[in-house]
């Protein structure tokens, strides 16, 4: 199966890995990622004005882009993911924003048909649920994972808001802990999981993110894991950052590993 | 004709397409807030605030600059009324204004490390700049 791929600024330099073992494990599972000519930049995070416009154009081109070559679209950094499944929302939902981002897609030098939502964007780990399965994926482990004690980092953007995003329940989620799961690993759950890192607050108040980090960390240290799986480069900077007492991996790293195509589960 | 207050209410409400007599000032939003200790102004004050029109108020104070768009008030708020849309919209009235922007590009060198990932130079930006 071919689906069109986003990988993000972050995937091109300091976020390699997340890229590089994406691609080699969906290869193997039998999905080829087909980057998208020329993409740009999502921004990072999803402004919520209905009469901010143009910040947003880069995902409505992606979008278009996946349209035209009849794939769903697929992005592995959680942030990304955010930002293109709200602004495809955007798109589908709200019909004067729709037609001012349609009259400036239209001035583009090669400009596509008028983009009114048609294409369904995938989380890399909804991929692996929802297409390829994770039954699937468990058959397709080479070295699992047993006995490792696992903490998820859902964070923020792969879940809210969960009503536009529908990444899965933004309270109680359980796609990360069975991806572990499939891994042969033992997920641990934690009260923290799905609370704020801090985010882009770290640039001007260090100790501000810290606090929040540190929670998070703590949390799922007190809770017997001996490491947390990430999608998210900003999570995994700031929990870093903070000090975490335990290995921050990204998700495409322990799968990589489990699927045989990276010797070692610990981070570098 | 509408005064500068009411403008500026109008303005806030059509940009965020929040509703904010749907409040029932129970203060979870508030509750569940990781910034509430960094906020003069949590988001159940965002909410009554732009309600009566005390808006320069907010686009004056730095908890606009707090939030961070973890959509947490969102999703939990029992009557759907998404502060967080509230208090970027209010955030957009105070860095549209001339030479308004609260990071610019000369400062971010000052704030890098090895580690710093492009996603939170671009986060910032969007967030903090027009
Ligand atoms: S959670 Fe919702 S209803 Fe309760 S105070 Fe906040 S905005 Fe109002
Ligand atoms: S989106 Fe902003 S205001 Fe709402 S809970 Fe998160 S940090 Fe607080």
């Amino acid at each position: 199966m071919k689906v069109s791929y986003f990988p993000g600024c972050t995937l091109r330099t300091k976020a390699k890995d997340l890229d590089f073992y994406a691609r080699k494990c969906a290869e193997i599972l039998g999905v080829e990622l087909c980057e998208i000519e020329n993409w740009q930049c999502c921004g990072a995070a999803f402004v919520s004005a209905k009469d901010e416009v143009a910040s947003k154009l880069s995902s409505v081109r992606a979008l278009a882009a996946a349209r035209d070559a009849e794939q769903p679209l697929v992005t592995v950094c959680s942030a990304c993911h955010n930002v293109i499944k709200q602004t495809n929302h955007a798109m589908q939902t709200d019909a004067e924003f729709a037609a001012k981002a349609n009259l400036y897609m239209s001035q583009d030098k090669e400009p596509t048909e008028a983009y009114n939502g048609e294409t369904t964007v995938y989380h890399y780990l909804e991929l692996l649920r929802d297409v390829v399965g994770f039954d699937k994926l468990k058959e397709a482990v080479k070295n699992p994972l047993t006995g490792k004690k696992i903490a998820a980092y859902y964070g923020c953007m792969l879940l809210r808001p969960g009503k536009v995003l529908g990444f899965d329940d933004p309270e109680n989620p359980t796609i990360i802990e069975n991806f572990i799961r499939a891994l042969g690993a033992e997920p641990v759950i934690y009260s923290y999981r799905n609370e704020c890192c801090g985010s882009y607050a770290v640039l001007e108040d260090a100790e501000a993110a810290k606090k929040k980090s540190n929670k998070v960390s703590e949390n799922a240290a007190d809770n017997g894991a001996e490491m947390i799986v990430t999608a998210c480069p900003l999570c995994k900077y700031n929990l870093e950052k903070s000090g975490s007492s335990i290995p921050v991996v990204y998700f495409t790293e322990l799968l990589a590993t489990a699927l045989g195509v990276k010797e070692d589960t610990d981070a570098e | 004709m509408l005064n500068k207050t009411e403008r500026q209410k109008e303005q806030i409400l059509r940009s965020s397409g929040v509703n904010p007599l749907k409040c029932m000032r129970c203060g979870k939003c508030s509750g569940t807030c990781p910034s509430y200790d960094e906020m003069e102004y949590h988001p159940h004050q965002f909410v009554y605030m732009v309600e009566t029109g005390d808006i320069e108020t907010l686009m004056k104070s730095d908890s606009i600059y707090k939030c961070l768009s973890c959509f947490a008030c969102v999703d939990r708020c029992p009557r759907g009324v998404e502060p967080a849309k509230l208090v970027e919209a209010v955030r957009l009235m105070a860095i549209r204004q001339k030479d308004a922007n609260h990071l610019t590009p000369n400062d971010i060198p000052a704030l890098l490390d090895d580690e710093t990932p492009q996603q939170l130079l671009m986060s910032a930006m969007r967030k903090y700049s027009k």
